[in-house]
């Protein structure tokens, strides 16, 4: 039997907030256990063995044979849950593990990304996600196909989706690996088999109902395991308990520091995966190149977030119109908050490493100090880190200390020096960052592939129980896929986590946008759309990236969705106009979704 | 189809489509418009942060945690204005 009942729903406050009271026991006892003499690796063990048991037990817990339940929660999800579960399907293992980094890295200029992945949101509240919800479909492509009608349209929708789902996915398997691989101790291909069992656990029985409650819970584990360390740290430095608000002055003094220490030197020497800091912190570009680059960037991660079908399908699970929007509202904030705190995390960090006055300080010191620290040796022994006396004088300068981003969240316990347990719970934060977003990646590519392809477009007779067992087989085959794809290791987190959304954003965006908002779209139009976005963003990519073009006024590989996007809007105008104007009965389903009120216009289990 | 008649369908979506324009118009200036001047804005402090880097950082983000908000308020208030919102039992 399962719990998730009625009064499950009911219980939900209460459930969770026990939950959220035993993580915190939890912590506290390896707290008392470390000080008790309990060896580092166990706690780290411990921490990532507990937290992804807990994931599998809900996933368990969730087991289903509905069809509603395995692809829509049972549209029950209440708005304030849906919001967490967004914001951990959203907030990736490069979210998590990367951002903060790269703002270490890359200054003003990276925080595009930061601004592009929340802004988002506001084009999901107000130009899809009610109206998707008011739809009533299972998946994405569900809404192409019945919107603009036919399997050809339907198939292109799979196959935006695949694409982009799967460039994502193979990043967060490769996180999952990354992570498990150091906390437990073991290789990184066994690594990435060990995170593809929990993500696995976690989705396969349940479907969408049990990835909506592990991501929950997921979500309460990360935003304490992002937020605490950086708290905790700020007290330290005494900038008080809301960091957020009150590291300006630390940003100022980044300013002064890197002119006394000469921070835009190039280093002399490099080191394969790993970086010197050559760009300021809060300095913006003056140039047109830097002002477009930045602005371009914020597009295409605001426009991708608006067109990923792992995000707008949760929306698809609350129990009205009302309540898809009010949860797109919460995921904001719920997103809000590690996102606001990424850029605190960065300038301490930095302020760690760089300030003369801070006893952490590293640049200025004599090498042979700096290379007797235990976490510079620890972080060197795995090849995240490299310290070069290139200049021969003994002294250690910005140019010849080099680091992989990666560092800045999981080494920044250890630079600050706090506690094991916290390297503990950032592991366990990294890990229920990236396994949340790969259950739902994995869930949206099994459920349309399950959905669309297999039950409306090869097999309509399919009868309830075989379309669950084919969307099970699938989920397992794409999962491992994408397992042993990153276990070759092809390409660095964050590249392939940008091309996700530029994918997106060719193919899908305007489909979806014109669907709801342009009568006079039409199935030519919208398969147009679909086949020359994604087709032209792809060309650019490869022209761009291996092809060896120069890129069209600075549009490189990380933003080839606007060029994917532009052709999708006028092929799809074009061709709309060109073709004749939907039937009446198309014209009086797009009227039915633009009203909260009435009867979805597909039936709840279709 | 639902008994809702052909004119308040219109005017409902005429001041649905004003209200995301509205939207979008905010969006955007803190989308792209601030961050464009981001250097010169850098010139003035605001909680002791550069006010460029401040935007990008937080403001921005504060501002669309808001806008949604606001944004599901008033869409709300104009579904019921026209009576196209839900049957309360279904919230």
């Amino acid at each position: 039997m399962s719990i998730i009942k009625g009064d499950f729903i009911d219980n939900l406050p209460k459930i969770y907030g026990l939950y959220t009271g035993g993580f915190v026991v939890f912590i506290l006892l390896m707290a008392i256990l470390e000080q008790a003499g309990l060896g580092a690796d166990t706690i780290g063990i411990l921490f990532v063995a507990f937290t992804v048991v807990i994931y599998a037990t809900i996933g368990w817990l969730s087991r289903t044979m509905q069809v509603d339940a395995y692809y829509v929660a049972g549209r029950q999800v209440p708005a304030v849950f849906n919001g967490m579960a967004t914001a951990a399907d959203w907030m990736s293992g490069a979210s998590f593990v990367a951002m903060a980094g790269g703002i270490y890295f890359g200054g003003h200029g990276y925080i595009a990304f930061v601004v592009g992945w929340t802004g988002g949101y506001v084009l999901v509240a107000s130009l899809m996600a009610p109206y998707l919800r008011k739809f009533g479909c299972y998946t994405v492509p569900d809404f192409i196909g019945t919107r603009y009608g036919g399997n050809l349209a339907r198939f292109l929708a799979v196959c935006v989706l695949t694409l982009a789902s799967f460039t994502y996915v193979t990043a967060q398997i490769n996180a999952t690996g990354t992570i498990a691989s150091r906390a437990l101790g073991i290789p990184f291909e066994v690594g990435v088999w060990f995170g593809l069992l929990g993500i696995l656990l976690c989705s396969m029985l349940g479907g969408m109902r049990g990835v909506t409650w592990t991501q929950v819970a997921q979500y309460i584990v990360l935003i304490i395991a992002y937020v605490v360390p950086v708290i905790w740290m700020s007290n330290k430095q005494g900038f008080g308990i809301i960091p957020q608000l009150a590291y300006g002055e630390a940003v100022m003094r980044l300013g002064e520091l890197e002119t006394l220490h000469g921070v835009g030197l190039k280093p002399t020497e490099a080191f394969a995966g790993l970086k010197a800091l050559t760009v300021p912190h809060y300095e913006a570009g003056t140039t047109f190149a830097a002002k477009w680059k930045f602005v371009t960037l914020v597009f295409c991660m605001m426009a991708g977030t608006a067109s990923l079908p792992h995000i707008l399908m949760r929306y698809f699970t609350t129990p009205s119109v009302k309540a898809a929007r009010q949860s797109v509202a919460w995921s904001l904030l719920f997103i809000f908050l590690l996102y606001f705190t990424a850029p605190a995390l960065a300038t301490f960090t930095k302020l760690q490493v760089l300030d003369p006055n801070l006893a952490t300080s590293i640049i200025g010191k004599a090498i042979t100090e700096v290379n007797a620290l235990e976490w510079i040796q620890k972080w060197s022994d795995v090849g995240f880190l490299a310290i070069s006396d290139s200049n021969g004088d003994g002294i250690l300068q910005i140019n010849e200390f080099f680091m992989r981003g990666d560092i800045v969240v999981l080494a920044t316990p250890e630079i600050a020096g706090l506690p094991y347990v916290i390297s503990g719970l950032v592991a366990a934060g990294g890990m229920a960052a990236a396994m949340s977003t790969a259950d739902g990646l994995l869930l949206a590519i099994a459920n349309a592939l399950s959905h669309d392809l297999y039950y409306k477009i090869i097999d309509p007779k399919a009868d309830t129980k075989h379309r669950l067992i084919v969307a099970r087989v699938l989920l397992f085959i794409i999962g491992a896929c994408a397992a042993y794809v990153a276990s070759m290791k092809l390409t660095s987190i964050l590249g392939a986590v940008a091309w996700a959304f530029d994918f997106a954003m060719s193919g899908l965006f305007f489909p979806l946008v014109l669907g709801v908002w342009w009568k006079r779209a039409n199935r030519q139009g919208a398969i147009a759309g679909m086949f020359f976005g994604l087709l032209s963003g792809t060309w650019y990519l490869y022209m761009v990236k291996w092809g060896g073009m120069d890129p069209w006024l600075y549009i490189d590989h990380l933003r080839f969705g606007i060029i994917g996007a532009s052709v999708s809007l006028v092929a799809m105008i074009v061709v709309s106009l060109a073709t004749a104007e939907p039937d009446e009965e198309t014209q009086r389903m797009v009227d039915e979704v633009r009203i909260p009120k009435g009867k979805s216009v597909l039936s709840s289990t279709h | 189809m639902t008994d809702v008649d052909q004119s308040t369908r219109e005017a409902h979506w005429a001041k649905t489509k004003g209200l995301m324009i509205t939207t979008l118009i905010i969006w955007f200036i803190f989308s792209y418009l601030v961050h464009w001047f981001a250097d010169s804005l850098n010139n003035f402090s605001f909680l002791g942060f550069p006010l460029g880097f401040y935007m990008a950082a937080q403001g921005s983000l504060v501002i669309f945690v808001v806008l949604i908000f606001w944004f599901v308020r008033r869409q709300h208030s104009i579904d019921e204005e026209y009576g196209v919102a839900e049957d309360e039992d279904k919230n």
